[in-house]
């Protein structure tokens, strides 16, 4: 009975506050680490600047435990009022089942083609010709990360490129440290090849592999080159001895670890612990060799609501996150780049310049997300994990993986 | 001899009738002779040997919550703080952010509560009067259903997500509290049915059928026989559903709403968040907060193990 | 007990035991009968994201058995399982035993090896995870007292990774076993010990031929326990090791969950999953046809 009554209690509160504001929308997200909190605020303020009420509806755990979530809500029919997945392929089903609005009228009203660079982050919103989706920002994977202190203390230069990190490395492991820091968890490894892939064979060979999925050429030379490296790279993270990779960054960090290849989001990290890019680390786009990033990162969808003003709300909101302003702010919160070619971000560090500069130079290749099923990353990511962790040879490896690429959808 | 063989004979033959004369008041085996003996040296020595293995884990938590994170980055985990702050404590309860909600773990607190409190005693009372009827009031294809209820304890719950989603949504309970009292005592019942089952197999047969005589019924036996003998399982059933329901995620996060998410949605983002900076003197006080209201109950639950067992002297 | 509840007159008040069995009923057959029989129909379809009814034969199965992680995954489980059954049940009845002499503190002793069960798999994960870091963990604490080729790191180890999750695991566990132990033991009647006394029969004998065969309710019910969480291992290994390194700690549980959530490809979980199913009934059934078919006729 006292459950009862604190039920209804909580019922007709709930039902108060929904009646005080007529255009509250709730928003679904992953976003729970500090720098990305901060920059769904940013979402946040200028959706209730123009006066709606922003539910926040984050979902701690990560991408798989959040997407189950917002499956089930949807499937439940208890929709969100707009959620977040990751660029490319994830939600293609969802669009599909008709389960989200088309934007299609609003990206031509403001000219979404014209204005997102590169355009490639809009045609992953697309099927057949409609657009459902907004890209709001772009995280890449291709960073060398160089502990600047680990190569003072070897007594050889910090490299500038990958071939003279290799050669690098015995005097690091001289020196008693780690060449390169390596989670244990499956997608580092597989982050690490693709990194590998894009860094040292350049956009073409990528293209070829992942974008038209050409599993002859997957088990040819210039790809055998990047398993070779795949192979070095091996050798150089024996020892690390870490799961997450926060703590590979950390060897990186302290000095026990020479390098590490992660996303741009480990720069976070970095300046957390007060280190200055260029002073006590440096950082290597393309691994010094071809100056290419992914274009990952995530995009907004909007679910369709039976509610006229909700989903007027959802529009305002579709708009305001593609604001220059809004993406400004929100980036630089985030610490990722912008969708719009058009924006300045005065205010990012060095490392992050240089994205902006190959961004606009339109260095890109699509994200794997955007260009393979989720099936497929995970076969990868298996594969990588196996190889990094035990005495497959590369040719070996790559004859899996030529198979995986065949089997790709 | 005699009289102990013909016990071992029974008890083996038909555990369910064997060797219950009502619960006994105080531990058993034989009585300490002096303090210093060798078995006490033996059974203390043992039993502190292994209290340190289960304490280590808990000692590096507390130490750990009580450092900063420069001294957490470079130091040892086991050495005690060199300055000790409350802070991590102050922010994982307070001021730990899940996407724009900064109030830590005491948002999703009173949400906690309001789940487990019902589904704690919805699940426990449930499954005791199926075990209950499980053991003494037999009936046709009980056992089948009680089989199938077994074999689903060993299905992974994510599995059962999305067929659940759909029955919910059909039944108009999804997003709601009880929709979620449902979905853990459909989870709770097979571990907890089989546990009730077999304790209540083992009470004698001969005080049902005296309460039979007596006239008694299906409920009155119930609540005027089973329950009172059967204190220490159902602390058992309590520590086992408290605890489950207690620390779910899972359930709590895609069968709730926004705002009647557990505070395990929180925890979890503090524990799981899986880009940005770890901080583990967070974790780890967020994590000994979250555990201490199972740890309360475990401490009153002892309580009730020992006045249990006197409330046994039921005995006939 | 059994056979009276045969006789026709009992049938009017059975109605009381079969309208209490009601929740039991339902969920036994819509859940846990009806789910299944969703899971397995779906396991041959090529459904990713969302549940989808177009049928591919048995190439989610084919898949299924020629992936590595997946045998890797069986072989873990079947260590990790026997080790965990042996040690939980073994290690939670001396504990039991020895709580149960009548000892000072039992109260505190209790709860200092029930404590680890109120803290969720993922921090267990966690914390073992660092204790046994071979840089700053154990490892390194033996080595700087002076044994200085000591050699301790589980989790870092292909060849005994799993042994490294078995040892959190064990100590996340055992404190329930050992508490459904000793309400088995409380529930002993005291004159059998007293028997025992009288008659000079050592106590672990005691314990073995005449107590341990009297708990037999607590010991299944304990089995069930452990076997069900052994099958569902999941989150433990996420927070310890992420089923590395590589792939040595791989899990089926994990295999089913990354299949769904991750891989987005529901067909391929459901096939884990009937798969696991299976191996639960062939296992299961036998011992519930022992289990009721020995009452029914004693």
């Amino acid at each position: 009975m006292r459950y009862g009554l604190l039920t209804a209690a909580f019922a007709a509160s709930v039902a108060f506050t929904t009646a005080s504001h007529a255009t509250e929308l709730e928003v679904t997200h992953w976003w729970t680490s500090g720098g990305e909190a901060a920059g769904v605020a940013e979402f946040a303020r200028a959706f209730e600047e123009a006066g709606h009420t922003w539910i926040d509806g984050a979902i701690a755990g990560g991408g798989p435990t959040a997407r189950s979530v917002f499956v089930s809500r949807l499937l439940g029919g208890d929709p969100m009022g707009a959620t977040q997945f990751n660029h490319g392929r994830q939600a293609e089903e969802l669009v599909e089942a008709g389960l989200f609005r088309d934007l299609t009228e609003i990206a031509e009203e403001d000219g979404w083609r014209d204005i997102v660079n590169p355009p490639s982050l809009l045609d992953g919103c697309t099927l057949d010709g409609r657009i459902y989706c907004a890209p709001i920002n772009i995280h890449s994977w291709q960073w060398l990360w160089l502990s600047n202190q680990a190569f003072e203390d070897a007594g050889v230069d910090v490299p500038t490129n990958w071939d003279e990190f290799v050669e690098a490395a015995p005097a690091l492991r001289e020196a008693g440290k780690v060449p390169l820091a390596l989670g244990s968890q499956s997608w580092q490894a597989a982050g690490l090849f693709q990194v590998l892939m894009v860094g040292l064979g350049g956009p073409d060979v990528f293209n070829q592999v992942y974008g038209d999925k050409d599993a002859e050429f997957s088990a040819g030379e210039e790809v055998a080159r990047v398993f070779a490296a795949a192979d070095d790279a091996r050798e150089m993270s024996r020892g690390s001895n870490a799961v997450e990779w926060q703590q590979a960054t950390n060897l990186v960090i302290s000095g026990d670890a020479g390098g590490q290849i992660m996303g741009d989001w480990a720069q976070g990290d970095f300046q957390a612990a007060g280190l200055v890019a260029g002073d006590d680390y440096s950082c290597l786009p393309g691994l010094g060799v071809h100056d290419v990033i992914a274009t990952g990162g995530d995009a907004f969808y909007f679910p369709v609501l039976d509610d006229a003003e909700k989903s007027d709300a959802q529009l305002e909101l579709a708009r305001i996150m593609l604001s220059p302003e809004t993406q400004v702010a929100f980036n630089l919160k985030k610490g990722s780049l912008p969708v719009r070619g058009d924006v300045d971000l005065e205010a990012a560090n060095d490392c992050m310049k240089k994205g902006l500069e190959i961004l606009a130079a339109g260095n890109t290749v699509p994200a794997v997300e955007q260009v393979l099923s989720q099936d497929t990353v995970t076969q990868i990511n298996d594969l990588m994990t196996e190889f990094f962790n035990s005495e497959m040879t590369a040719e070996d490896a790559q004859a899996q993986f030529a198979t995986i690429i065949s089997q790709a959808d | 001899m005699a009289d102990i063989r013909t016990a071992a004979t029974a008890a083996e033959t038909d555990p369910t009738t064997a060797g219950w004369n009502g619960a006994r008041s105080e531990p058993y085996g034989p009585r300490p002779r002096r303090i210093v003996s060798r078995r006490n040296i033996v059974v203390y020595g043992t039993l502190f040997v292994v209290a340190v293995y289960y304490l280590l884990p808990l000692y590096v938590m507390v130490v750990t919550s009580l450092k900063g994170m420069p001294e957490i980055r470079f130091g040892n985990i086991f050495a005690p703080p060199v300055e000790i702050t409350f802070e991590p404590w102050v922010k994982a309860w307070a001021e730990a952010c899940t996407g724009l909600n900064c109030d830590g773990l005491s948002r999703g607190f009173w949400n906690s509560v309001r789940i487990t409190v019902p589904s704690v005693i919805a699940s426990i009372a449930i499954a005791s009067i199926n075990g209950y009827a499980l053991a003494n009031w037999r009936f046709k294809g009980a056992d089948t259903f009680f089989t199938i209820l077994i074999i689903g304890a060993f299905i992974p719950y994510q599995v059962m997500l999305y067929p659940i989603v759909i029955l919910l949504r059909e039944m108009g309970l999804y997003g709601s509290i009880w929709g979620l009292v449902m979905v853990h005592s459909i989870f709770g019942m097979p571990i907890l049915t089989l546990l009730f089952r077999n304790y209540f197999s083992s009470i004698p047969v001969e005080l049902f059928k005296a309460a039979r005589v007596d006239g008694a019924g299906f409920w009155g036996i119930y609540f005027k026989i089973m329950l009172p003998m059967s204190l220490p399982i159902f602390v058992v059933a309590l520590i086992i559903q408290v605890t489950g329901i207690w620390n779910d995620f899972l359930f709590g996060v895609v069968y709730g709403r926004p705002d009647t998410y557990p505070m395990t949605v929180q925890l979890n983002n503090i524990v799981n968040s899986v880009q940005g900076v770890r901080e583990y003197n967070v974790n780890m006080a967020a994590t000994l907060l979250t555990g201490l209201v199972p740890l309360i109950i475990y401490f009153i639950s002892g309580k009730l193990f020992v006045r249990g067992i006197a409330a046994g002297a039921v005995k006939g | 007990m059994q056979a009276q509840t045969r006789r026709p007159t009992r049938l009017f008040r059975n109605l009381s035991a079969k309208i209490a069995s009601i929740p039991m009923i339902l969920t036994a057959l819509v859940i846990f009968a009806g789910g299944t029989i969703w899971t397995v129909v779906y396991s041959f379809t090529n459904s990713r994201l969302l549940p989808r009814l177009n049928f591919v034969g048995i190439e989610q199965y084919e898949r299924l058995w020629s992936s590595t992680r997946w045998m890797i995954s069986i072989q873990n489980l079947f260590i990790y399982g026997i080790c965990m059954l042996i040690f939980s049940l073994v290690i939670g009845f001396i504990l039991a035993a020895l709580l149960d002499q009548k000892i000072r503190f039992e109260n505190t002793f209790r709860s200092i090896f029930l404590y680890p069960f109120a803290l969720s798999f993922i921090v267990t994960g966690l914390v073992w995870q660092w204790l046994l870091n071979p840089d700053f963990g154990l490892q390194q604490v033996v080595r700087d007292l002076g044994w200085t080729s000591f050699s301790f790191d589980p989790l870092y180890n292909t060849n005994i990774v799993i042994f490294g999750i078995l040892i959190a695991a064990l100590w996340q566990g055992t404190g329930l076993v050992m508490c459904l132990m000793l309400a088995g033991l409380r529930g002993i009647d005291e004159d059998i010990w007293k028997a025992a006394r009288v008659d000079g029969i050592p106590m672990w004998k005691t314990y073995i031929f005449i107590v341990i065969p009297m708990m037999r309710g607590v010991l299944i019910t304990s089995l069930v326990l452990i076997a069900s969480g052994i099958v569902k291992v999941y989150d433990l290994v996420v927070a310890q090791t992420g089923g590395g390194p590589g792939i040595a700690s791989e899990v089926p549980a994990k295999y089913v969950y990354d299949m769904m959530f991750q891989a987005q490809n529901l067909g391929q979980g459901f096939a884990a999953s009937t798969m696991m199913l299976l191996s639960v009934l062939i296992v299961l059934i036998p011992w519930a046809y022992l289990e009721f078919g020995r009452r029914r006729h004693g």
